[in-house]
């Protein structure tokens, strides 16, 4: 459990956390989403302590970080950055963070075992690729068997076959009862394993929700039907919950509210012709990106438009 | 594309109850500290480079001192050696070494990321920098003493019924063998409070350097009244009284040397011990 409560964090002019408040909770995966710079890697650097908060307040378990007699018990952190010696096999590295909780050997060669690093485990960090590199980093956060475990970015340079193994883990960690706190920038990611979706961007919580109800206040399904009269069909298919758009003198509406197979069964029995009847899923990529258009930091020249 | 549509139970489960036995200890992070400086190559190197300054240099000093002796012009630098002070000729050049590595362990740490990994694991951060500091010290203290009474034997030996032989149980000579060996170690604790402070492998090793090679030579630079009341008491001096057989005029005696390079020593760690808990890792 990781409870945030008006987290803010300035640099200089720059603010980089902006007051955000968000709980996460045990037995799910929550999905920690935004854009480049919205502040999820310094939220999750003062989560562990890293860097110390210029207002408000963040506990795990109920406490403070560093207020709990075994640290890597409770939070179990890969963060963004590179947090290993390049000089220091993955063992070494290993069994260095593990004396300090006098966590046994054993538990070092298990962690190993279960990241799949044990053919390399006495080699040199430093000549690691991106995705062992972060497998080792995983092997770290999971070494102290952590109540909360907290990864930033973790499918960051994986092959496709470590990103199927993380998706696995996390879930399979969510199901033992742990908190899992994952950060990404791409939704689509975060659409597989998360149950729970906190969206900041500019440091700022955007939406604290589900993934279906994230879908749904970006506009949810809507149907395009073309037809010969537009305006007749508009009011057949008026109702409580359907809204309907449609430019004047076009023959397309765009109706929310109600299922293709609805809208057919109502034009048929009106005999109103169709020419088109088309199905848009909102996908979660365009909800995430109308969510956070504000205040994403960097645009680029052409700023990618919405789709849906 | 598949949509998760529940959020599972919301009451805490705790995985299962904390083993007691794991905890972040003294002894632990002791550990931690020693495996850390022996898991990296750049430890034995830079360890194998200060004894080998310490030995190699007095050995060779000692022998160019015998090979001196038949011929008709001896170097006035060595006219008054004895070999105490010929065993000691690589000082100056190990406490670089052994400096550096200081630096190194805590530089190190930050330019690699390390202290990441390192504070997230002790997120009370001091007992990292004490630990860090007492190990290191410690180390240095070892390598450096063996090193001077190695050297003093080795040196002893070669000059041998010339007018430099001094034995191991003259007066002030074990005293300033174990000085050397306690002014080597404050500076590898000097070093790690350095790192610490900087943060900066470069850094570090300049402020290293500076304070006790570059410093002493400013000196001269003073008027001669300041010179004379400010320089016992800078790290350098204070070392090389540490390091006397016998006191001089114008230098502080051992014992008062000691005190005042702890004084340098308590007010370098006192600056890194602010630095790593004011600053974000």
């Amino acid at each position: 459990m990781i409870e945030a409560r008006q987290l803010t964090k300035r640099y200089g002019d720059k603010t980089a956390v902006d007051g955000v408040s968000f709980t996460v909770r045990p037995g799910a995966v929550t999905g920690f989403l935004g854009p480049n710079g919205a502040g999820k890697s310094t939220t999750m650097r003062m989560i562990i302590g890293l860097d110390a908060p210029t207002s408000g307040t963040v506990t795990v378990n109920g406490r403070p970080y560093a207020r709990h007699a075994a640290p890597l018990h409770e939070v179990g952190a890969l963060l963004e950055a590179r947090s290993i010696h390049p000089g220091r096999s993955a063992f070494d590295h290993l069994m260095a963070v593990a004396h300090t909780h006098g966590i046994p050997r054993r538990r070092v060669s298990d962690v190993i075992e279960q990241t799949g690093l044990q053919s390399v485990a006495r080699k040199r960090a430093g000549a690691f690729s991106l995705g062992m590199g972060q497998r080792l980093g995983i092997a770290a956060a999971l070494l102290g068997d952590p109540q909360t475990v907290m990864l930033d970015e973790p499918v960051n340079g994986l092959d496709p076959e470590g990103v199927l193994w993380i998706r696995t883990l996390l879930t399979g960690l969510a199901a033992e009862g742990r908190t899992v706190f994952i950060s990404s920038h791409l939704m689509s990611e975060m659409a597989l394993v998360a149950d729970h979706l906190i969206v900041v961007g500019r440091g700022r919580v955007l939406a604290d929700t589900t993934v279906q109800e994230l879908v749904l206040q970006a506009g949810g399904d809507t149907v395009v039907v073309a037809s010969a009269d537009p305006a007749e069909l508009r009011r057949l298919l008026a109702g409580p919950g359907v809204e309907i758009t449609g430019r004047p003198g076009s023959e397309q509406l765009s109706v929310t509210g109600l299922s293709a197979r609805e809208i057919g069964l109502v034009a048929a029995t009106h005999g109103v012709a169709l020419f088109e009847l088309t199905a848009k899923t909102v996908s979660l990529e365009e909800a995430f990106m109308e969510l956070t258009r504000e205040s994403v930091e960097y645009h680029s020249a052409t700023v990618p438009g919405r789709a849906a | 594309m598949s949509v998760a549509t529940d959020t599972r139970p919301v009451e805490a489960t705790p995985v299962r109850a904390v083993d007691p036995r794991v905890r972040v200890t003294a002894r632990g992070v002791l550990r931690s500290e020693w495996s850390k400086l022996w898991s990296l190559r750049s430890t034995w190197i830079t360890l194998g480079i200060g004894l080998l300054f310490l030995l190699g240099f007095g050995t060779i000093a000692a022998l160019r001192y015998e090979s001196m002796l038949g011929s008709a012009q001896m170097d006035p630098d060595f006219a008054d050696s004895t070999a105490y002070s010929l065993a000691l000729f690589g000082v100056p050049f190990s406490l670089i070494a052994l400096g550096v590595l200081g630096v190194l362990t805590a530089s190190g740490e930050y330019s690699s990321g390390m202290i990441r990994s390192t504070l997230a694991a002790v997120p009370r951060r001091l007992p990292v920098l004490w630990t860090k500091a007492a190990v290191y010290g410690v180390l240095a203290f070892v390598a450096a003493t063996a090193g001077a009474f190695i050297g003093f034997l080795i040196s002893s030996g070669v000059l041998d019924g010339t007018p430099a032989e001094l034995a191991l149980s003259a007066d002030g000579v074990v005293r300033g063998l174990l000085g050397t060996g306690v002014y080597l170690g404050l500076v590898g604790v000097i070093g790690v409070a350095l790192g610490t402070l900087l943060r900066s492998t470069a850094g570090g090793i300049s402020a290293l350097v500076g304070t006790f090679m570059l410093v002493p030579g400013l000196m001269s630079l003073l008027p001669q009244a300041w010179r004379d009341d400010l320089n016992p008491y800078l790290p350098s001096s204070a070392g090389d009284a540490m390091t006397a057989m016998q006191h001089s005029a114008g230098t502080l005696s051992a014992g008062a040397g000691l005190a005042v390079l702890l004084g340098w020593t308590v007010l370098a760690l006192g600056g890194a011990a602010y630095r790593l808990m004011r600053s974000d890792a």
